[in-house]
């Protein structure tokens, strides 16, 4: 190396090789950290708009499981206070009532969910309650359709099967008017 | 060092870079795939919440997004450190909510206008009070189709 003259050295080409190999160890490098970014959530249905409150009082106790969180991330479940770890069961037992209780719901076509928060709840709270209750249905609906059909409810069954299961079991969640008791940040 | 040199004697080994460019590309294919555009730039601090329930939003081009969260660092002094809407690039209010939508709606056929998912990217700090109002207006402006934006979770509830 040292008896190397400078014009040797001079005509000496950089061995461009193994530039592929640092390319390749960067798109592993890359690869692997990326994550890549997917629009998902919880996909939700509003009702329309009407000036007047609708009147749930007219239906069944029985078969209204009501939900309320109150400014501190609460939850009352049907006037006892529940843990959110606790929802998602109780709830499938109030919609489809295998013991035939008579204050749990009549029928699943039946069951209504209402679902009631302050202006002051936490929205994550909001949306892990929320997430409990369509979980909830979501479980009912892979019971049934794996019962009926043998496979698990997915967006990819057919539109016929997938519209009698939601007939069986309707996902009816009526959220009231939120109270404004606690702080708004 | 000079003894390896030595024995290869001049007898260059040339490697091929043919292929360089085709790696470089396919890095390129790669992000271009990938990576998200995000045409406005957010001024709230916007972490969604994480859920199970998730359904994955087809079709990017029907979906608006509204975010709400508190202002970043560089834009509390503008805007507070109360929670704010964000339509597009700008920090609005609940009253530009039907304009906004309107005019997303506009630029889409008329068979599709039916589609169009409202995306509503909410920090899970947020209180439900502002939440409620956008929900209110979407309600009055009858677009019913929305997504509360969240995560995926992994671990279980306690």
């Amino acid at each position: 190396m040292a008896k190397t003259s400078t014009r040797d050295r001079m005509s000496n080409e950089i061995n461009a090789g193994s530039m592929a190999d640092i390319a390749f160890l960067l798109l592993i490098f890359f690869l692997v950290t990326t994550t890549i970014a997917e629009d998902k959530g919880i996909l939700v249905k509003l009702p329309p708009w009407s000036d007047e409150e609708p009147d749930i009082t007219k239906l069944k106790e029985r078969n209204v499981y009501s939900v309320l969180v109150n400014a501190q991330n609460q939850l009352l479940v049907r006037e006892e206070p529940m843990r959110l770890a606790n929802l998602r069961e109780s709830t499938k037992e109030f919609i489809m009532n295998p013991n035939n209780m008579p204050n749990m719901a009549e029928s699943p076509q039946n069951a209504i969910i209402s679902l009631k928060n302050d202006r002051g709840t936490n929205y994550q709270t909001y949306l892990a309650v929320y997430n409990e209750l369509k979980g909830a249905y979501q479980e009912l609906w892979d019971d049934l359709a794996n019962k009926r059909y043998g496979e698990p409810y997915t967006d990819d069954m057919e539109f016929a099967k997938r519209k009698s299961i939601r007939e069986e079991i309707p996902f009816v969640i009526s959220e009231a008017e939120p109270t404004s008791f606690g702080d708004e940040q | 060092m000079a003894k390896f040199t030595k024995k290869r004697g001049k007898s260059k080994p040339a490697i091929s870079t043919a292929s360089l460019p085709d790696i470089i590309f396919m890095l390129l294919f790669f992000f271009m795939m990938v990576t998200v555009l995000r045409d406005s730039d957010l001024k709230l601090q916007v972490n969604t919440p994480e859920a199970t329930e998730l359904t994955k939003l087809e079709e990017k081009s029907l979906v608006n997004y509204i975010y709400v969260g508190k202002p970043t660092k560089q834009y509390q002094q503008v805007y507070g450190t109360s929670p704010r809407i964000q339509l597009g690039d700008k920090i609005s209010t609940v009253e530009d909510i039907p304009l906004f939508l309107e005019q997303h709606k506009v630029k889409l056929p008329e068979a599709k206008r039916s589609r169009i998912t409202s995306s509503l990217r909410v920090d899970g700090e947020v209180t439900m009070g502002i939440v409620q109002d956008v929900k209110t207006k979407l309600r009055k402006s009858n677009q019913l189709k929305v997504n509360y934006s969240a995560g995926k979770r992994s671990e279980e509830l306690n």
